[in-house]
């Protein structure tokens, strides 16, 4: 029994709608946010499983593109997160349920 | 292609730690159970990185993710003490799954049905040091502007949670001589 | 003159574990049965060894603070208290382990075992002798600190699960203190990485081997950035104001009691272990000691020397008072991080003009070190001095309550500054 690409592909696929689930239905907003991470290392295992196992004449410009994606992602996260912590500050709640001050 | 016993074996059993945890994120009643639930999926993913002979990727993953973002996602709960914290989903539950559904199963279709060239070569030795090249060689610019990123994410978070108004100025001759020195008063 | 490398050479263990796989081999076993014996042998190996050290330094510990605060230790249980661990392992194990009634159960009993975890995966990577490693990483630096930074987490889930708002409270202050002063910690590291020109522990000590110098000796900054972040990141005096007894009850741990007390006590020893063990293959040579681990084993060489570095950690506990923690965090943002920063560039540097100019090793280290050596000196006391520390003599010692009495008794004149 070997393990391919495609064994992590699909791993990556599952992590991937898993986040989409949790960025989309979650009512809390760090749960948001927890989606959001989550999609984000959905895509870089996805990278570093291509990087490994695919022709290519450069092979590690994979885990370069992981290494950004990473600090990326821990940019937005902490500007998201004081968001949120501003967004408590005025609304006392952060339930995406309530925030709701632009429906039509 | 990977078949000694022992990176199969190790795949298999992250794979189900990661994708695991991840659905318990999802199922779980109590945020914080959540959030160490996504911890171990951060960590389950790093040790996939290893079976993928990505030494370097693993421990920055496991430096960043679970050391550093975990822990601002841990303030941010503390940070709203009124906030939910039963993990509740929201009106849009039922759009969500489908749209989740999806997108997994076109992103399964694809993965399993294009013919990917596979080369022939094993698995990387050391990955560090060309990793260090290519940055400051091919994705200079990247880089340049990444730790520029990071600068201004973290002045803007700053900058975002600073308590209204200033903090009223005090009276530097009532402050306790303490050995250093105080703005506005010259040393003796 | 070496001894042949033959089982019972016993200056490696390395050699008797090689002898019985290539014996295990012999009998014809699937090829992962090696592997996993050597791992076992280790594994065993190392948690014996740890728990065992843990003990006796809790006794000499405590002796040896006693004996600096002019006072006997402990001196009852057994000949001169030396079964006094015993008695305390004993009494941690048969207190009732009570968790409170709102806690977070799942996480409560979670957070003692993973604290527990990362101080003892540390010990993997950590070189005891030249074929004692249990995984030499390419990595072998950041998984260090890799591992050091999932404390946080356990620091938290105690915190949290107590259901205690001063328990909450130190676990904030705790991994406030502990994130500040990883920055530092991979600061420095980059230093030291910088002049081996790898990441390997392994390598880091045969560079030291080979070109015959401690990396004590040509970083000093570094050294100094360490050993005190090494001292944050083990909650030990003088830093330890997140959980000593004096201050906020105990910090993150005040709803443990029994043998999760116990957990967190041993895992600040082993912490201290780690960083100890870390100092010595990273700065000062690891297992040689300029040639003389031909006649005495390596290991023993290690150990000493560690258990060295973990003395004088035990001296500064006995000596130093206690740190704030805004000056604690101060002392990481505005001291060490620019001196860090500034390491790191002196030392590229010092690497580029070694490689560019293709010195010989023999007239560019030592160069190298009176440099950096000069250069701490002056950023230490520059950079204070910049800061706008004095001398105490400079300084005013007389409180407000006499400056206002004497305004009050003796008119308007101005009180002496």
């Amino acid at each position: 029994m070997s393990v391919d690409l495609e064994h992590y592909l699909i791993v990556g696929a599952i992590l991937f709608a898993t986040g989409i689930y949790l960025a989309l239905a979650k009512r809390n907003f760090v749960g948001v946010l927890m989606g959001i991470e989550l999609m984000f290392n959905a895509v870089n295992l996805t990278f570093v499983s291509f990087s490994r196992f695919v022709e290519s004449s450069s092979p590690l410009d994979g885990h370069v593109f992981v290494i950004f994606v990473i600090t990326v992602a821990a940019a937005e996260a902490a500007t998201a997160l004081a968001l949120a912590v501003l967004l408590y500050r005025v609304r006392e709640t952060i339930d995406v349920d309530r925030i709701d001050l632009l429906k039509w | 292609m990977m078949e000694d016993t022992g990176p199969v074996v190790a795949f298999w059993i992250l794979a189900a730690i990661t994708v695991g945890s991840a659905l318990m994120v999802v199922a779980v009643r109590n945020l914080v159970h959540a959030v160490v639930y996504l911890i171990l999926s951060f960590v389950g993913i790093g040790g996939l990185y290893i079976t993928l002979s990505a030494d370097f990727v693993a421990v920055t993953q496991i430096l960043i993710y679970a050391g550093a973002i975990s822990v601002l996602l841990l303030f941010a709960i503390v940070l709203t003490p009124r906030g939910s914290r039963d993990n509740a989903e929201s009106f849009l539950r039922l759009p969500a799954v489908l749209v989740a559904l999806l997108v997994g199963i076109t992103l399964g279709y694809v993965a399993l049905d294009t013919d990917w060239s596979i080369a022939g070569r094993g698995g990387f030795e050391e990955t560090a040091s060309e990793i260090g090249e290519l940055l400051l060689d091919k994705y200079v610019l990247p880089f340049e502007i990444a730790s520029v990123l990071l600068l201004v994410a973290m002045m803007g978070a700053i900058v975002i949670v600073r308590p209204e108004g200033t903090m009223e100025p005090v009276d530097p001759s009532t402050r306790l001589r303490t050995g250093f020195a105080q703005d506005g008063e010259a040393e003796a | 003159m070496r001894l042949d490398a033959a089982w019972y050479d016993l200056r490696d263990i390395g050699n008797a574990v090689g002898a019985l796989l290539e014996q295990i081999r012999e009998w014809g076993a699937p090829d992962w049965v090696p592997y996993v014996t050597s791992s076992v042998i280790a594994i065993v190996g190392i948690l014996l060894w740890t728990v065992l050290s843990v003990l006796a330094f809790i006794w000499i510990e405590r002796r040896v603070v006693g004996l600096m605060q002019n006072r006997i230790g402990p001196n009852r249980v057994g000949p001169a208290g030396l079964l006094q661990p015993v008695a305390d392992a004993l009494k941690l194990l048969m207190k009732e382990a009570i968790t409170t009634r709102n806690a977070d159960k799942t996480l409560f009993w979670l957070a003692p075992i993973v604290v527990f975890i990362p101080t003892m995966v540390v010990f993997a990577v950590i070189p005891f002798g030249e074929k004692m490693v249990l995984a030499d990483l390419n990595v072998g630096v950041l998984f260090l600190i890799a591992i050091g930074s999932i404390n946080t987490i356990a620091v938290f889930m105690a915190g949290w699960s107590s259901n205690n708002k001063y328990a909450l409270l130190g676990a904030m202050r705790t991994i406030a203190m502990l994130i500040s002063y990883e920055i530092i910690q991979v600061l420095v590291l980059l230093g030291a990485v910088l002049f081996v020109g790898s990441m390997r522990l392994g390598d880091i000590v045969a560079w030291q081997d080979d070109y015959g110098v401690w990396l004590l000796f040509l970083q000093p900054l570094g050294v100094m950035g360490y050993v005190i972040a090494g001292a944050v990141e083990m909650n030990r005096s003088p830093m330890d104001i997140a959980e000593a007894e004096s201050e906020i009850v105990a910090g993150y741990h005040t709803e443990y009691g029994g043998i999760k007390f116990g957990f967190f006590y041993q895992a600040e020893y082993l912490a201290g272990f780690a960083i100890a063990a870390v100092i010595v293959s990273l700065y000062m040579g690891g297992w040689t000691l300029w040639g003389l681990e031909e006649w005495v084993p390596g290991w023993l060489i290690f150990l000493a020397k560690m258990y060295g570095v973990f003395f004088i950690y035990i001296w500064s506990r006995g000596t130093l008072p206690r740190l704030r923690v805004d000056q604690l965090m101060a002392f990481a943002w505005k001291f060490l991080l620019p001196l860090a920063l500034l390491n790191v560039l002196v030392v590229g540097g010092e690497v580029l003009l070694w490689q560019e100019q293709d010195l010989s090793s023999g007239e560019a280290l030592p160069l190298f070190g009176a440099v950096n050596f000069g250069l701490a000196v002056a950023l230490v006391i520059g950079w204070a001095l910049a800061l706008g520390h004095r001398r105490p003599e400079k300084v005013a010692h007389r409180a407000i309550l006499t400056q206002e009495l004497g305004a009050i008794f003796y008119g308007d004149i101005a009180p002496r500054p």
